[in-house]
């Protein structure tokens, strides 16, 4: 089987993020990138996938030039060919706008016709969560969305779905694009092979014209939010201090209740 | 902290500093202090530290890739060492410690023994231990007293058994015909004893001082072969160290490496580049120290500020910072010599002299700095101040080093 894994190169959270001035958007030269862990996930589960089977992993991503460490690190993790959709229009694009670019760039890459599309369950910087059922939308698939468990039988697959109270599993048939969460299994680090490896093969970099997608759909100005302004966040107040007269803990449960934690 | 600066001469280099400090985030940090603890409390060996780093292609950096190796210049394998021992110095000690045990086979192996042995040593499946000092023979090598005798009928046995199979391969490996030998003897400080899956052992084949030792490779559920208590040591416990005791522990001809009586020879070269690992090692020690002592000088206040902020403690920061850095200078200026194929014997030996007591001298202030807490174990700076100490002491004390590097100087 042939998958498709949709990976994002978000800003380190190690690091000091900023936003630009001119567009709100996130300053994405002030700080060092990677692949978004959580995008880890869906790379090792396709690993698994052809392993015990066979097939190719491509790794899709659509980003600035930068981006193309994201696919060069799912490279050396074992996946073996990468797609870059790079394409200054894009930049400021919403989620709807990212979800149509990689639908179209899914097709282009497998012809029409995708078996499977990987993805992690959301980014670690957006942290939206709904890019995938939405490239899922634009293909016409079914989408399993929050896949703690996987298995491919034949031409349909099974997952688990963890939930607050129960788990729910769901089958579907394929094609069919998953979203994992980070229960799915260990991703591996790269070898000094997978690093060797991954720089004979192949990435291509398209545009929005070689995907067909008007540069007036996507981008800043197409998005259907705005950001109108950004602040950093207050500095942390002095704390509440309850003075216990006998009644700390009905004051204690108090406060927990203003702030619903109880 | 910002990580350290390094030139990697090579993107690849650059590539492989990335995935160790990642490896050392994820999956050494968070094991080290729990299994330092099981290490000194249980002797436990923390088998699985060989596994992370054999499985990304750590424990195998210098050695060819024909072997399973990764065919890197000293240069970036002993950056690599560094950034393993800035998060677990036993770690570091054991990559090097296990790159020593094999640098035998590959040096002065025969084409068949490093096809036979090398590559699930490179890939970490087995892991060394290489036993050359005894209690008798410390600095003094020349002295050991464990012994390799002849002995045909074993031999024969040994062969059937050998993995390797085919009898010419024996052929032109000095002659050494369908012999095998017998091992008696006690060997010291040896670290990884009774978890190692092979032993690089040195035995006297010949009753002609340091020109009568020979050099095999003794497999670790050998018969006749057994393990002391570990040895209760200051520190570095995750490196276990123990006494290995041979009785009659037979060796089969085509696991003597290089003929008999060139064993000196052989340790002494293997010493050489273990020294440079050991820099390393003690380097990113030093390195680590200090960034537990410059970050506690920022944020510690005192009288109104910061301590960073009084020039005592600014000022022996600053010679601390100048220790590692000098540390650091030396050994790669050592490891591109060896890399050129020049003479580097004297340079490692300087790496070495240099790099430990900086540790020793950068890890001890680092606990001055932090006062009272850099005393308790609630910081990490005691226990580097305990591993520091032994770097002055193994793979050739620095009063050997000071032998080498004056011979190398004088001749003699």
């Amino acid at each position: 089987m042939n998958i498709v894994v949709c990976v994002k190169y978000v800003p380190d959270a190690q690091s000091e993020r900023a936003f630009r001035e001119q567009d709100k958007t996130v300053d994405r030269d002030a700080v060092d990138g990677l692949l978004s862990e959580v995008d880890e996930y869906a790379v090792e589960e396709a690993l698994k996938i052809v392993e015990a089977s066979e097939g190719e992993v491509t790794v899709l991503t659509v980003g600035p030039a930068q981006a193309a460490d994201a696919i060069k690190k799912a490279l050396q993790m074992g996946a073996d060919k990468g797609v870059h959709v790079c394409d200054d229009a894009i930049h400021g694009s919403d989620a709807a706008a990212t979800s149509l670019v990689l639908a179209e760039a899914i097709k282009k890459a497998t012809d029409g016709s995708p078996e499977l599309v990987l993805m992690g369950m959301t980014s670690t910087d957006g942290v939206m969560g709904v890019v995938p059922a939405m490239v899922a939308e634009r293909l016409g698939m079914p989408q399993v969305t929050f896949a703690s468990e996987l298995t491919i039988e034949g031409g349909s697959l099974r997952a688990r779905r963890d939930g607050d109270a129960a788990s729910d599993t769901i089958e579907a048939s394929l094609p069919a694009l998953v979203s994992v969460t980070d229960q799915i299994n260990e991703p591996r680090y790269p070898s000094f092979k997978g690093i060797m490896a991954a720089k004979k093969k192949p990435v291509e970099q398209w545009t929005l014209a070689d995907l067909g997608v008007d540069a007036g759909a996507v981008g800043i100005d197409a998005a259907w939010t705005k950001v109108i302004d950004v602040a950093k966040r207050p500095p942390r107040a002095q704390g509440t201090i309850v003075k216990d007269e006998g009644d700390g803990g009905t004051k204690l449960a108090e406060f927990l209740a203003a702030g619903k934690f109880l | 902290m910002a990580p350290v600066q390094r030139l990697m001469p090579t993107e690849i280099g650059e590539e492989l500093i990335e995935l160790t400090r990642d490896i050392c985030a994820k999956e050494l940090a968070p094991r080290v202090d729990e299994a330092e603890r099981r290490a000194r409390d249980n002797g436990e060996f923390p088998r699985e530290v060989f596994d992370i780093l054999g499985r990304a292609g750590l424990l195998s950096l210098p050695q060819p890739e024909e072997y399973g190796g990764a065919g890197q210049p000293y240069e970036v394998y002993l950056q690599v060492i560094e950034e393993i021992a800035s998060v677990w110095m036993s770690a570091a000690v054991g990559t090097s410690v296990h790159s020593l045990t094999a640098y035998p086979i590959l040096t002065f192996g025969t084409p068949q023994q490093r096809t036979a042995l090398l590559p699930d040593i490179l890939d970490g499946t087995r892991i060394g231990a290489y036993a050359l000092s005894e209690q008798g023979a410390g600095s003094d090598i020349g002295s050991m007293t464990t012994r390799a005798t002849r002995d045909t009928e074993s031999a024969s046995e040994s062969d059937s058994e050998s993995d390797t199979g085919s009898t010419s391969e024996r052929e032109g490996d000095g002659g050494a015909g369908g012999e095998g030998y017998r091992i008696t003897g006690r060997k010291a400080w040896i670290s990884h004893a009774g978890h190692a899956d092979y032993y690089t052992t040195f035995a006297r084949t010949a009753d002609s001082g340091g020109r009568g030792l020979s050099c095999f490779i003794v497999p670790g559920d050998a018969k006749g072969l057994s393990f002391g208590q570990p040895e209760r040591t200051m520190g570095l416990h995750a490196d276990i160290v123990r006494e290995v005791m041979y009785d009659q522990v037979e060796v089969s001809a085509d696991r003597r490496i290089g003929a008999e009586g060139q064993g000196m020879a052989i340790a002494l070269a293997a010493l050489d580049a273990g020294r440079l690992g050991i820099s390393a090692a003690a380097t990113g020690l030093a390195q680590a120290a200090l960034n537990v002592a410059s970050a506690y000088a920022r944020e510690r206040q005192q009288f109104g500020r910061a301590i960073g902020e009084f020039q005592g403690l600014a000022f022996l920061l600053a010679d601390m910072q100048a220790a590692v850095s000098s540390a650091r200078a030396t050994y790669l200026y050592a490891a591109r010599l060896k890399d050129a194929g020049r003479p580097f014997g004297a340079e490692a030996a300087a790496a070495k002299l240099i790099a430990t007591d900086a540790a020793m001298r950068v890890t001890t202030d680092a606990v001055q700095v932090l006062g009272g807490a850099g005393y308790t174990s609630d910081f990490p700076l005691e226990r580097y101040m305990r591993e520091a100490k032994v770097t002055q002491i193994f793979e050739g004390t620095n009063q050997i080093q000071r032998l080498v590097i004056s011979r190398h100087l004088l001749g003699g």
